[in-house]
């Protein structure tokens, strides 16, 4: 756990970075600071290992005050990402995710055995070991900056926008792995982004903070979306937070209907769909994707071949999200949304108007949603 | 010209004796090596020092404009005339002190202003990034501004190397040897061959160090800054493989 107590933060040219911030990151949770640019993000997150000392107030790491530790000591028992990895140029990969466990003494070959275990959690090749930063993309870098940050296994890390460097698609996919190391390691994790999207896919609860570093709003995502504190905090979190605050609502039991299939491969002679949409399966009754009869009719004995089905349509999963439904439903071409099981296999499809229907029954959104598992959108 | 100057180089009288070559060669090379030696213990520790903590980099620039050119023939006579009434030996140290001195002054500023600015130029980020994993002041110097001011470090070193070798024939005006010897000695004979194969085996000399430190430094810098990574090519289908698998992830 780590406790900010009423601190403040004033630079000699007057400048509040941050004004008695009073503050609980729980332990094994992922507190996330956002907030617009000026705000104090970096400010409130370098007093916690004191990079940065707290012109007021004081700051606990469980039961004890951070001023009364050893600042380098402080800094070895606190995993730090910095924005834009920050790695040392002149140190091969795995000697820089083993700087932490040297500093701390450890022998020279366990350091490194640490180093490149860590190398392969945080999904790189083992081969990468030798090189050197220069050498990594910044995608990779990130993630060494990240390992070595891991390195010697420390309950708290700070991050300080670790996914900003990189391409959307890169950022989405090393935020599900952060998510998936953190479902395994439980750290206590204090993330900072100004990103609002970014805030409430990985937070258990969210730190909105104004400029002037006053924090406006404390709540898990959820909260975030229905209830904003205030006008900022509404305007900040953003266009579409009732449709994003779907996202927060398990869609629970689901009728789904039946649907016709036709499987992968088999010819289309004498395939009859109601509306002129039929759904493809492979073999293992995996959703493949939506064929349209009327374009596949010519040779009669066409087959379902990869290139005549249209793939737009997203596929929710049995426990997903209310958005990820309705998201299933809206994308389909043919306009019934597919739910699959946990194996992946076509549960049934359902309609629009259906999980609207759920939508209006569930309303007013339930204030403690329990966190949606898997599924996504 | 050059028939000459291989003539004179190729005379084995040249080689032998008290005069000979390798005995002003050893002696240039000793000069130099003094004063280099007392030079970087002098300039390194104060270049990094000033470098890491980022004061008293006023010293760096004063000392730096001002040794630069300094006239060295003047300085010594101004040193002999200084120091020599009070040694009182009559061995050569009445003019190795001062001698000294000039080229420990000579050799002072490349390496003080470029390992200062080795040092001060360390990306700030990575400096950061040292003391957030919990590095001591002393252990970031080390550990990292240091390797990573090394390139520079080492061409204030090489570059004092080279002005000191150059700088060494001075001593010959105040009757010590080294291979100055044959430029002054040669001058007053009007003995042209003989001056210029001594500037020949000065630059000789200096090319010889350079190469040398050239090779020190490049075992001595991080391939991660030279960029002169490692030529192993993987051919492990099994890591081809994983880097493969891993593309997609980048
Ligand atoms: N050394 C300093 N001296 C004076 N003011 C400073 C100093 N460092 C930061 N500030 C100011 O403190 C405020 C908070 O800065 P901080 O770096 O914490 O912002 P941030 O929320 O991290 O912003 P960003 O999203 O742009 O990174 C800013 O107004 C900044 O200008
Ligand atoms: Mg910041």
């Amino acid at each position: 756990m780590i406790r900010f107590d009423s601190v403040s933060k004033h630079y000699p040219d007057g400048t509040v970075a941050v004004d008695s911030l009073d503050l609980v990151a729980p332990s094994g949770q992922i507190t996330v600071f956002v907030g617009p640019s000026g705000c104090g993000k970096t400010t409130s997150l370098r007093m916690i290992n004191r990079m940065i000392e707290p012109t007021s107030g004081s700051i606990w790491l469980d039961d004890q005050d951070t001023s009364r530790i050893a600042t380098h000591e402080l800094r070895r028992q606190i995993g730090y990402v910095i924005q834009h990895a920050g790695l040392f140029p002149h140190r091969t990969i795995v000697d820089n995710i083993a700087t932490v466990p040297l500093l701390l003494g450890w022998d020279r070959n366990k350091a490194r055995a640490r180093g490149r275990e860590l190398l392969e959690r945080v999904g790189l090749p083992a081969h990468f070991a030798e090189r050197y930063p220069a050498q990594l993309s910044g995608g990779q870098q990130q993630r060494v900056g990240v390992a070595r940050a891991l390195a010697a296994d420390p309950p708290v890390m700070l991050m300080d926008e670790p996914f900003s460097a990189v391409d959307p698609i890169a950022r989405d996919q090393l935020q599900e792995e952060f998510l998936r190391l953190q479902n395994e390691l439980g750290k206590t994790i204090v993330f900072v982004t100004h990103d609002i999207d970014e805030a409430i896919k990985l937070g258990d609860q969210v730190a909105v903070l104004r400029v002037g570093g006053r924090l406006a709003q404390l709540a898990t995502p959820a909260q975030l979306l229905s209830e904003p504190a205030d006008a900022f905090v509404a305007a900040f979190v953003g266009r579409d937070r009732g449709y994003r605050a779907l996202g927060f609502t398990p869609v629970g039991e689901l009728a789904t209907h039946d649907e016709p299939t036709i499987a992968m491969g088999s010819a289309l002679t004498g395939a009859e769909a109601a509306d002129g949409w039929l759904l493809a399966v492979d073999d293992q009754g995996a959703p493949q994707g939506w064929l349209r009869l009327a374009d596949s009719r010519p040779g009669a004995d066409t087959t379902v071949t990869e290139d005549l089905l249209h793939r737009g349509g997203t596929v929710a999963g049995a426990d997903a999200s209310l958005r990820a439904v309705l998201d299933a439903c809206l994308s389909s071409p043919s306009g019934r949304g597919v739910i699959v099981d946990e194996a992946g296999r076509l549960a049934g499809t359902v309609t629009a108007s259906e999980v609207l229907a759920l939508i209006e029954r569930r309303a007013p959104a339930d204030p403690n949603p329990q966190p949606v598992g898997g599924g996504g959108q | 010209m050059i028939a000459e100057i291989w003539n004179w180089l190729s005379d084995s009288a040249h080689w032998h004796g008290p005069d000979g070559v390798p005995i002003h060669l050893r002696e240039h090379l000793q000069y130099s090596l003094i004063a280099l030696l007392i030079a970087a213990a002098i300039a390194l520790p104060l270049g990094l020092l000033i470098g890491h903590t980022g004061r008293g980099s006023f010293v760096v620039v004063a000392i730096a404009n001002s040794f630069r050119a300094l006239p060295t023939v003047g300085l010594l006579t101004f040193f002999v005339i200084l120091i020599a009434p009070h040694i009182h030996s009559t061995g050569t140290a009445t003019y190795l002190i001062p001698s000294e001195i000039v080229l420990v002054l000579l050799a002072i500023p490349s390496m003080l202003t470029n390992t200062y600015a080795g040092i001060s130029a360390v990306d700030p980020a990575v400096r950061d990034a040292a003391r957030g994993m919990g590095m001591r002041g002393s252990q970031t110097l080390w550990q990292v501004e240091l390797p990573n001011a090394l390139p520079l470090i080492f061409s204030g070193i090489r570059s004092s190397f080279l002005q000191v070798i150059a700088t060494a024939t001075i001593t010959a005006y105040v009757s010590l040897g080294g291979l100055g010897r044959y430029l002054i000695d040669g001058l007053a004979q009007q003995d042209y061959p003989q001056m210029a194969s001594g500037a020949v085996l000065v630059a000789v000399l200096a090319l010889l160090i350079d190469v040398l430190l050239a090779a020190v430094q490049r075992y001595a810098v991080s391939r991660g800054i030279t960029g002169r990574y490692s030529r192993k090519r993987i051919v492990d289908p099994a890591e081809q493989q994983a880097m493969i698998a891993a593309a997609p992830l980048t």
